[in-house]
Protein backbone atom coordinates (compact mmCIF):
# COMPACT_ATOMS: atom_id res chain seq x y z
CA UNK A 1 0.00 0.00 0.00
CA UNK A 2 1.44 3.37 -1.03
CA UNK A 3 1.44 6.32 1.33
CA UNK A 4 -0.95 9.17 0.65
CA UNK A 5 1.20 12.32 0.82
CA UNK A 6 -1.78 14.57 1.53
CA UNK A 7 -2.94 12.43 4.41
CA UNK A 8 0.64 12.22 5.68
CA UNK A 9 0.98 16.00 5.78
CA UNK A 10 -2.35 16.32 7.54
CA UNK A 11 -1.25 13.79 10.12
CA UNK A 12 1.97 15.69 10.61
CA UNK A 13 0.06 18.91 11.22
CA UNK A 14 -2.14 17.23 13.74
CA UNK A 15 1.01 16.12 15.51
CA UNK A 16 2.15 19.73 15.90
CA UNK A 17 3.92 20.39 12.58
CA UNK A 18 4.45 24.13 12.21
CA UNK A 19 3.77 25.51 8.76
CA UNK A 20 6.62 27.82 7.71
CA UNK A 21 6.17 31.43 6.60
CA UNK A 22 7.19 32.46 3.13
CA UNK A 23 7.74 36.13 2.30
CA UNK A 24 6.26 37.47 -0.96
CA UNK A 25 9.64 37.98 -2.67
CA UNK A 26 11.42 34.99 -1.13
CA UNK A 27 11.81 33.34 -4.54
CA UNK A 28 13.95 36.30 -5.71
CA UNK A 29 16.67 36.23 -3.05
CA UNK A 30 19.22 34.54 -5.33
CA UNK A 31 18.58 36.85 -8.27
CA UNK A 32 18.63 39.89 -5.97
CA UNK A 33 22.01 38.73 -4.63
CA UNK A 34 23.36 38.20 -8.17
CA UNK A 35 22.19 41.65 -9.28
CA UNK A 36 23.84 43.18 -6.21
CA UNK A 37 27.23 41.53 -6.83
CA UNK A 38 28.63 44.41 -8.91
CA UNK A 39 28.19 46.95 -6.12
CA UNK A 40 26.47 49.72 -8.09
CA UNK A 41 23.09 48.41 -6.99
CA UNK A 42 21.86 46.45 -4.04
CA UNK A 43 18.50 44.68 -4.20
CA UNK A 44 17.09 42.74 -1.27
CA UNK A 45 13.90 41.99 0.57
CA UNK A 46 13.39 42.73 4.24
CA UNK A 47 10.68 40.17 4.98
CA UNK A 48 8.00 40.22 7.64
CA UNK A 49 8.37 43.75 9.00
CA UNK A 50 5.51 44.82 11.21
CA UNK A 51 3.22 47.37 9.55
CA UNK A 52 0.49 49.06 11.57
CA UNK A 53 -1.91 51.49 9.95
CA UNK A 54 -2.86 54.22 12.42
CA UNK A 55 -5.57 56.81 11.90
CA UNK A 56 -6.21 59.66 14.30
CA UNK A 57 -6.91 63.37 14.32
CA UNK A 58 -3.38 64.84 14.12
CA UNK A 59 -4.40 67.72 16.40
CA UNK A 60 -5.88 65.48 19.09
CA UNK A 61 -4.29 64.74 22.46
CA UNK A 62 -4.46 61.06 21.48
CA UNK A 63 -2.13 61.65 18.51
CA UNK A 64 0.38 63.29 20.82
CA UNK A 65 0.08 60.50 23.38
CA UNK A 66 0.60 57.88 20.64
CA UNK A 67 3.79 59.66 19.61
CA UNK A 68 4.98 59.67 23.19
CA UNK A 69 4.11 55.99 23.64
CA UNK A 70 6.00 55.06 20.47
CA UNK A 71 8.92 57.29 21.34
CA UNK A 72 8.51 58.77 17.85
CA UNK A 73 6.13 61.64 17.07
CA UNK A 74 3.50 61.12 14.38
CA UNK A 75 4.73 63.35 11.54
CA UNK A 76 2.21 66.03 10.56
CA UNK A 77 4.06 67.35 7.51
CA UNK A 78 3.20 65.52 4.28
CA UNK A 79 5.77 62.99 3.09
CA UNK A 80 7.83 62.98 6.28
CA UNK A 81 9.16 59.96 8.19
CA UNK A 82 10.05 60.05 11.88
CA UNK A 83 12.39 57.38 13.20
CA UNK A 84 13.64 56.10 16.52
CA UNK A 85 13.94 53.02 18.68
CA UNK A 86 13.78 50.68 15.70
CA UNK A 87 10.50 52.20 14.50
CA UNK A 88 9.72 54.30 11.44
CA UNK A 89 6.49 56.28 11.29
CA UNK A 90 5.50 57.18 7.74
CA UNK A 91 3.07 59.97 6.86
CA UNK A 92 0.45 58.43 4.58
CA UNK A 93 -2.17 61.16 4.81
CA UNK A 94 -3.24 64.08 7.00
CA UNK A 95 -4.78 61.66 9.52
CA UNK A 96 -3.06 58.41 8.57
CA UNK A 97 0.31 56.86 9.34
CA UNK A 98 2.16 53.61 8.82
CA UNK A 99 4.17 52.45 11.82
CA UNK A 100 6.94 50.12 10.63
CA UNK A 101 8.68 47.97 13.20
CA UNK A 102 10.59 44.72 13.51
CA UNK A 103 9.13 41.30 12.80
CA UNK A 104 6.92 40.08 15.62
CA UNK A 105 6.26 43.48 17.18
CA UNK A 106 2.68 43.89 15.98
CA UNK A 107 0.83 42.80 19.09
CA UNK A 108 2.93 44.78 21.53
CA UNK A 109 2.89 47.93 19.35
CA UNK A 110 -0.84 47.69 18.82
CA UNK A 111 -1.46 47.45 22.56
CA UNK A 112 0.86 50.39 23.19
CA UNK A 113 -1.00 52.55 20.65
CA UNK A 114 -4.40 51.44 21.93
CA UNK A 115 -3.37 52.25 25.47
CA UNK A 116 -2.23 55.70 24.39
CA UNK A 117 -5.47 56.28 22.51
CA UNK A 118 -7.32 55.74 25.79
CA UNK A 119 -10.75 55.49 24.24
CA UNK A 120 -10.39 58.41 21.84
CA UNK A 121 -11.38 57.99 18.20
CA UNK A 122 -8.31 56.17 16.88
CA UNK A 123 -7.96 53.22 14.53
CA UNK A 124 -5.04 50.76 14.65
CA UNK A 125 -4.92 47.93 12.12
CA UNK A 126 -2.19 45.34 11.67
CA UNK A 127 -1.49 45.41 7.93
CA UNK A 128 1.85 43.58 8.09
CA UNK A 129 0.79 41.02 5.52
CA UNK A 130 -0.38 43.66 3.07
CA UNK A 131 3.06 44.70 1.85
CA UNK A 132 6.61 43.49 1.84
CA UNK A 133 9.69 45.69 1.89
CA UNK A 134 12.14 45.71 -0.99
CA UNK A 135 15.47 47.50 -0.65
CA UNK A 136 16.88 49.42 -3.60
CA UNK A 137 20.27 50.79 -2.60
CA UNK A 138 23.66 51.57 -4.07
CA UNK A 139 24.93 54.55 -6.04
CA UNK A 140 22.57 53.93 -8.96
CA UNK A 141 19.45 53.37 -6.84
CA UNK A 142 17.89 56.69 -7.88
CA UNK A 143 18.53 55.97 -11.56
CA UNK A 144 16.88 52.56 -11.26
CA UNK A 145 13.77 53.93 -9.57
CA UNK A 146 13.58 56.80 -12.06
CA UNK A 147 12.95 54.22 -14.78
CA UNK A 148 9.45 53.82 -13.44
CA UNK A 149 8.72 56.61 -10.98
CA UNK A 150 7.72 60.15 -11.88
CA UNK A 151 8.75 61.68 -8.55
CA UNK A 152 11.77 63.94 -8.33
CA UNK A 153 14.10 61.66 -6.39
CA UNK A 154 16.97 64.14 -6.11
CA UNK A 155 18.24 64.24 -2.50
CA UNK A 156 17.27 67.92 -2.36
CA UNK A 157 13.62 66.91 -2.86
CA UNK A 158 13.52 63.35 -1.60
CA UNK A 159 16.39 62.80 0.80
CA UNK A 160 16.51 60.57 3.86
CA UNK A 161 13.47 61.04 6.05
CA UNK A 162 11.05 61.47 3.16
CA UNK A 163 8.34 59.06 2.05
CA UNK A 164 5.67 59.05 -0.64
CA UNK A 165 2.83 56.90 -1.78
CA UNK A 166 3.20 56.87 -5.52
CA UNK A 167 3.43 54.66 -8.59
CA UNK A 168 6.49 52.62 -9.49
CA UNK A 169 6.13 50.92 -12.86
CA UNK A 170 2.38 51.62 -12.54
CA UNK A 171 2.24 49.75 -9.24
CA UNK A 172 1.17 51.48 -6.05
CA UNK A 173 4.09 51.64 -3.62
CA UNK A 174 5.19 53.46 -0.54
CA UNK A 175 8.64 54.80 -1.28
CA UNK A 176 10.87 55.62 1.70
CA UNK A 177 14.24 57.35 1.45
CA UNK A 178 16.60 55.89 4.05
CA UNK A 179 20.15 56.93 4.88
CA UNK A 180 21.52 53.98 2.91
CA UNK A 181 19.04 53.60 0.08
CA UNK A 182 15.33 53.25 -0.54
CA UNK A 183 12.62 51.06 0.81
CA UNK A 184 9.91 50.10 -1.67
CA UNK A 185 6.86 48.90 0.22
CA UNK A 186 4.86 46.93 -2.31
CA UNK A 187 1.69 44.94 -1.91
CA UNK A 188 2.32 41.22 -1.48
CA UNK A 189 0.40 40.27 -4.61
CA UNK A 190 2.49 42.75 -6.65
CA UNK A 191 5.83 41.78 -5.09
CA UNK A 192 6.79 39.31 -7.82
CA UNK A 193 5.95 41.85 -10.52
CA UNK A 194 7.91 44.58 -8.74
CA UNK A 195 10.86 42.22 -8.27
CA UNK A 196 10.86 41.25 -11.94
CA UNK A 197 10.60 44.89 -12.97
CA UNK A 198 13.48 45.93 -10.69
CA UNK A 199 15.68 43.08 -11.92
CA UNK A 200 15.04 44.24 -15.47
CA UNK A 201 15.62 47.91 -14.64
CA UNK A 202 19.01 47.22 -13.02
CA UNK A 203 20.43 45.29 -15.95
CA UNK A 204 22.21 48.28 -17.46
CA UNK A 205 24.00 48.93 -14.15
CA UNK A 206 24.89 45.33 -13.38
CA UNK A 207 25.53 43.55 -16.68
CA UNK A 208 28.99 44.96 -17.50
CA UNK A 209 30.88 41.76 -16.70
CA UNK A 210 28.55 39.73 -18.94
CA UNK A 211 29.29 41.67 -22.14
CA UNK A 212 32.44 39.97 -23.29
CA UNK B 1 -0.11 64.13 -19.03
CA UNK B 2 -1.29 66.69 -16.52
CA UNK B 3 0.77 67.63 -13.52
CA UNK B 4 -1.72 68.04 -10.69
CA UNK B 5 -0.73 69.59 -7.36
CA UNK B 6 -2.31 67.59 -4.57
CA UNK B 7 -2.95 70.05 -1.71
CA UNK B 8 -1.21 67.57 0.60
CA UNK B 9 1.51 65.89 -1.50
CA UNK B 10 2.41 68.52 -4.07
CA UNK B 11 2.70 68.05 -7.84
CA UNK B 12 2.09 64.51 -9.08
CA UNK B 13 1.37 62.75 -12.36
CA UNK B 14 -2.21 62.74 -13.54
CA UNK B 15 -2.04 58.91 -13.49
CA UNK B 16 -2.07 59.02 -9.68
CA UNK B 17 -5.47 60.73 -9.60
CA UNK B 18 -9.08 59.78 -9.97
CA UNK B 19 -11.57 62.26 -11.38
CA UNK B 20 -14.70 63.02 -9.38
CA UNK B 21 -16.76 65.43 -11.48
CA UNK B 22 -18.17 68.80 -10.60
CA UNK B 23 -17.39 70.16 -7.13
CA UNK B 24 -19.69 71.94 -4.72
CA UNK B 25 -22.82 69.99 -5.66
CA UNK B 26 -24.75 70.18 -2.40
CA UNK B 27 -26.71 67.17 -1.25
CA UNK B 28 -30.39 68.12 -0.88
CA UNK B 29 -31.43 68.80 2.70
CA UNK B 30 -34.55 66.69 2.40
CA UNK B 31 -34.29 64.27 -0.54
CA UNK B 32 -37.72 62.79 0.20
CA UNK B 33 -39.34 66.16 -0.46
CA UNK B 34 -37.98 66.36 -4.02
CA UNK B 35 -39.89 65.48 -7.15
CA UNK B 36 -38.41 62.82 -9.40
CA UNK B 37 -37.27 65.54 -11.77
CA UNK B 38 -35.55 67.52 -9.01
CA UNK B 39 -33.85 64.36 -7.73
CA UNK B 40 -32.71 63.45 -11.25
CA UNK B 41 -31.32 66.96 -11.66
CA UNK B 42 -29.32 66.55 -8.46
CA UNK B 43 -28.03 63.13 -9.47
CA UNK B 44 -27.29 63.53 -13.15
CA UNK B 45 -27.21 67.16 -14.30
CA UNK B 46 -23.86 68.90 -14.23
CA UNK B 47 -22.41 72.07 -15.65
CA UNK B 48 -20.33 71.66 -18.79
CA UNK B 49 -18.53 74.97 -19.21
CA UNK B 50 -15.86 75.89 -21.69
CA UNK B 51 -13.41 77.55 -19.33
CA UNK B 52 -12.97 77.48 -15.57
CA UNK B 53 -14.60 74.53 -13.84
CA UNK B 54 -14.40 73.59 -10.14
CA UNK B 55 -14.14 69.82 -9.91
CA UNK B 56 -13.28 67.07 -7.48
CA UNK B 57 -10.17 64.92 -7.70
CA UNK B 58 -8.91 62.11 -5.52
CA UNK B 59 -5.21 61.43 -5.07
CA UNK B 60 -5.97 57.74 -5.48
CA UNK B 61 -2.40 56.43 -5.74
CA UNK B 62 -1.03 58.84 -3.15
CA UNK B 63 -2.54 60.15 0.06
CA UNK B 64 -6.01 58.99 -1.08
CA UNK B 65 -7.62 62.33 -0.17
CA UNK B 66 -10.33 64.07 -2.12
CA UNK B 67 -9.74 67.71 -2.94
CA UNK B 68 -11.01 70.37 -5.32
CA UNK B 69 -9.33 71.89 -8.35
CA UNK B 70 -10.29 74.69 -10.69
CA UNK B 71 -9.35 73.61 -14.21
CA UNK B 72 -9.78 75.41 -17.49
CA UNK B 73 -11.59 72.85 -19.59
CA UNK B 74 -10.32 74.45 -22.80
CA UNK B 75 -6.62 74.54 -21.92
CA UNK B 76 -6.35 71.99 -19.07
CA UNK B 77 -4.52 74.61 -17.06
CA UNK B 78 -5.18 74.13 -13.36
CA UNK B 79 -5.73 77.50 -11.74
CA UNK B 80 -6.18 76.45 -8.12
CA UNK B 81 -6.27 73.43 -5.85
CA UNK B 82 -7.84 73.52 -2.39
CA UNK B 83 -8.78 71.10 0.34
CA UNK B 84 -12.26 69.83 1.02
CA UNK B 85 -14.10 72.29 3.23
CA UNK B 86 -12.11 75.26 1.97
CA UNK B 87 -13.95 77.82 -0.19
CA UNK B 88 -13.22 78.17 -3.87
CA UNK B 89 -10.47 80.79 -4.27
CA UNK B 90 -12.01 84.03 -5.50
CA UNK B 91 -9.75 84.66 -8.46
CA UNK B 92 -10.16 81.26 -10.05
ZN1 LIG C 1 -1.93 63.57 -2.06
Amino acid sequence: MTADPVADSVAESAAGFVIGRRSPAAAYSDRFAAASAGGAIRLAEIPFLTHLNVRADPASPAAERIGTALGVPLPVEPGVVTEGGGLSVLWLGPDEWLVVGPDGAARELRERIRGAAAGEHVSVVDVSAQRTTLVVAGERARDVLAHGCALDLHPREFGPGRCAQTLLARTGVVLVAKEDGFWVLVRSSFAAYAAEWLLDAVVEYTAVECRG
Amino acid sequence: MLLIACPWCGPRDEAEFHYGGQAHVAHPDDPAALSDEEWARYLFFRDNPKGLFAERWSHAAGCRRWFNAVRDTATNEIHAVYRVGEPRPVNS
